[in-house]
């Protein structure tokens, strides 16, 4: 199949505003270091229709940030995003309704002086989907679909729950029906029981609406669940990037390897105590990063020439892609 | 081995405007050393307010209706304000879930530890020192000595984590509540600082209470298991008993609904509702409303049923798997 949803060469790169103290050093004459972080460093990726990507990675490896990118918020730096083959962005302006957005904290994402009807309302009347007079039925009936009583149309973000408004966050978000679902962390601020409700839920209107999505989480048990595919990205760099099972069951990557196994896993049988073997170490510094792969400081594998030169993404067996000198080899358990 | 705390029948309640919240109904554990307990929970379930009422932290409109918190042979409750600081960081001590919050931003760890270690011991400067560099090694902070003049802000999450724990260990206190420790932490960190709490626990034969909603980690560090509900424990026992063959519908619930135990892609099997609100409990038995196996008789509170080492609240307890 074809690509539905590419991620070309994204580079997306944060300056710190230019100080008044940098200014005057400019001035005389003393030489300026211009920071800058590459919170999104040349990150390719491919996503065929009605297929999920997970995203994973630890805080901080711009994880959101290719999710902004990816949704039209933030414009790259450098490389293009196209969906259906049409770019998401053109002159740092939005040009599809395609692509939606469902964030972390519905707590943040709602506006608490706006009925959460009317926030519903508000993109698709914005945009024609539907005419003001139609507008009541069609979010009734998006309430309905996201399990809430369509009676509570009239109420207010703060006379809900948790669970309650990330419901209310997807209704929105699918309310402009789009091609492309965004969700960053969509699960991660809700408790266990109600976790599940809202996955269940993602699995339901996934399924019925044949929709393509990015799924951005740290917690790799629900990446797992929910993922055709799974990316890994640590510093801004995809590092390994695989169907779903392969990755889990045969990670390729010193990394990958690391992180699923600190997953604290339910112990069911304690006959003898966890083994914790955790990473050594802590993310570098974005501002500062090594030379070379970025994971070699941590890395128990890391030979000389990983401290010189980055590792490209390379195609391996079975459509799985690694950026590592020597990965551990899956042949045979993909 | 020796019991250091013994909790019984604590209530804890919020007095506000709309009505009394009985955060802690009832909680009774006991504690002993070295050893290891997890308080599982979700949001508003009382497992925090239990941690902060064995401090004494808890402030108005909350208070201590009734119950007993025997530290080391002592009751807590009711003593006055002077005599629990006395206890605090000696022989209680808690870790916080932020530690961005947990830490003064002004103060060098070298000033904040050498605070902590005044409050209840005198000791010259270079003792004190020496006693910061040991306990901050201990929780596997590199260059403990140089570290000391650094400002909160120069340390990492992880890092910030392992400073109040260190602060915590100071006066090896008999019992160290840990409220959501790693929850702020990314996964590879947890990892490491899950590794120390548990041979700290080892060696030092301090007692933890481990609060958190995480059933898996949790799982890697306790020996025994609290479930909280709605200000109740609802299921109490070893973990991997309780985790293998619960006995309340509610923590059946909690273990199923997790996504690492089910197919990926398949619906994950849900609770149905929410959890209730601590304002308007009934008489009844909170998990009630979502529970399937609910009958008439869960209209009156289940009293707590126990066998050898395994309790549970419901009228209807889940099939012990072969021998009781």
């Amino acid at each position: 199949m074809d690509a539905f949803f590419e991620v070309e060469n994204v580079v997306r790169e944060f300056r710190p505003p230019v100080t008044l103290g940098d200014k005057i050093a400019a001035r005389l004459g003393a030489k300026v270091e211009m920071r800058s972080v590459k919170a999104v460093n040349d990150v390719s990726l491919t996503l065929e229709k009605g297929k999920t990507l997970g995203l994973v990675g630890e805080s901080g490896c711009g994880k959101s940030t290719l999710g902004k990118v990816a949704a039209g918020i933030l414009a790259p730096t450098a490389g293009t995003v196209l969906l259906d083959g049409k770019p998401v962005m053109t002159d740092g302006r939005k040009q599809t309704t395609r692509v939606q957005t469902v964030f972390q904290d519905p707590f943040a994402s709602l506006d608490p002086r706006m009925k959460v009807g009317d926030a519903v309302a508000e993109g698709p009347i914005e945009h024609g989907l539907v005419t003001r007079a139609d507008a009541r039925a069609y979010v009734l009936d998006w309430f309905a679909r996201v399990g809430l009583d369509p009676s509570y149309a009239n109420r207010y973000p703060h006379q809900f729950s948790g669970g309650q408004r990330q419901r209310i966050a997807i209704a929105r978000a699918l309310a402009m029906q789009p091609d492309l679902l965004i969700c960053d962390e969509p699960v991660a601020s809700l408790d266990v029981s109600i976790q599940a409700q809202v996955i269940n839920l993602f699995l339901d209107l996934r399924r019925d609406l044949d929709l393509t999505c990015l799924f951005i989480s740290h917690d790799l048990s629900v990446v797992r669940h929910v993922s055709d595919r799974v990316a890994v990205m640590y510093l801004g760099r995809i590092v390994e990037e695989a169907p779903t099972e392969a990755l889990f069951e045969a990670p390729a990557h010193p990394y990958t390897r690391a992180l699923i196994a600190s997953i604290p896993k339910l112990v069911l049988n304690r006959e003898t105590l966890v083994e914790f073997d955790p990473i050594a170490g802590e993310i570098p510094s974005p501002l500062s990063p090594p030379p070379g792969c970025y994971f070699a400081p941590r890395c128990p594998l890391a030979a000389d020439r990983c401290r010189e030169t980055a590792p490209d993404l390379r195609t391996t067996e079975n459509g799985r892609r690694v950026a590592c000198y020597f990965p551990v080899s899956t042949r045979g358990a993909d | 081995m020796t019991l250091v705390l013994d909790v019984q029948d604590l209530c804890t309640s919020f007095h506000t405007r709309a009505g009394v919240v009985k955060a802690v109904n009832g909680v009774s554990f006991t504690l002993r050393k070295g050893e290891v307990l997890g308080l599982v929970g979700e949001s508003g379930s009382g497992k925090t307010v239990t941690g902060f009422s064995l401090l004494g932290l808890v402030d108005a409109p909350g208070r201590i209706d009734r119950g007993r918190i025997v530290l080391n042979g002592q009751d807590l409750v009711g003593l006055p304000e002077r005599e629990l600081r006395k206890r605090r960081g000696r022989d209680i001590a808690m870790i916080f879930q932020d530690p961005i919050a947990t830490l003064n931003p002004l103060l060098s760890i070298r000033t904040q530890m050498t605070m902590a270690l005044d409050a209840h011991a005198s000791m010259g400067r270079a003792a004190a020192e020496k006693r910061c560099v040991e306990v901050l090694e201990k929780v596997g902070i590199p260059d403990p000595r140089s570290r000391l003049d650094n400002y909160p802000h120069e340390f990492s999450g992880g890092m910030r984590q392992r400073v109040a724990i260190a602060i915590a260990l100071l006066h090896n206190p008999s019992v160290i509540v840990a409220d959501e420790p790693t929850t702020a932490l990314d996964v590879s960190i947890q990892a490491q600082i899950l590794h120390e709490m548990r041979s700290l626990a080892q060696e030092t034969g301090t007692a933890l209470i481990w609060i958190s909603h995480d059933l898996a980690t949790v799982s890697s560090l306790a020996t025994r298991l609290l479930v909280m509900y709605a200000g109740r424990v609802v299921e109490e026992g070893p973990t991997a008993e309780v985790l293998n063959n619960p006995r309340h519908p509610y923590t059946r619930g909690l273990i199923d609904s997790l996504p690492a135990t089910a197919e990926p892609g398949k619906p994950l099997s849900q609770i149905p509702g929410t959890t209730p609100s601590l304002l308007s409990l009934g008489q009844g038995c909170p998990f009630k409303p979502r529970c399937t196996y609910a009958t008439d008789i869960c209209d009156t509170a289940p009293a707590l049923s126990a066998v050898t080492k395994r309790a549970w609240r419901c009228h209807h307890p889940l099939a012990m798997e072969g021998a009781a």
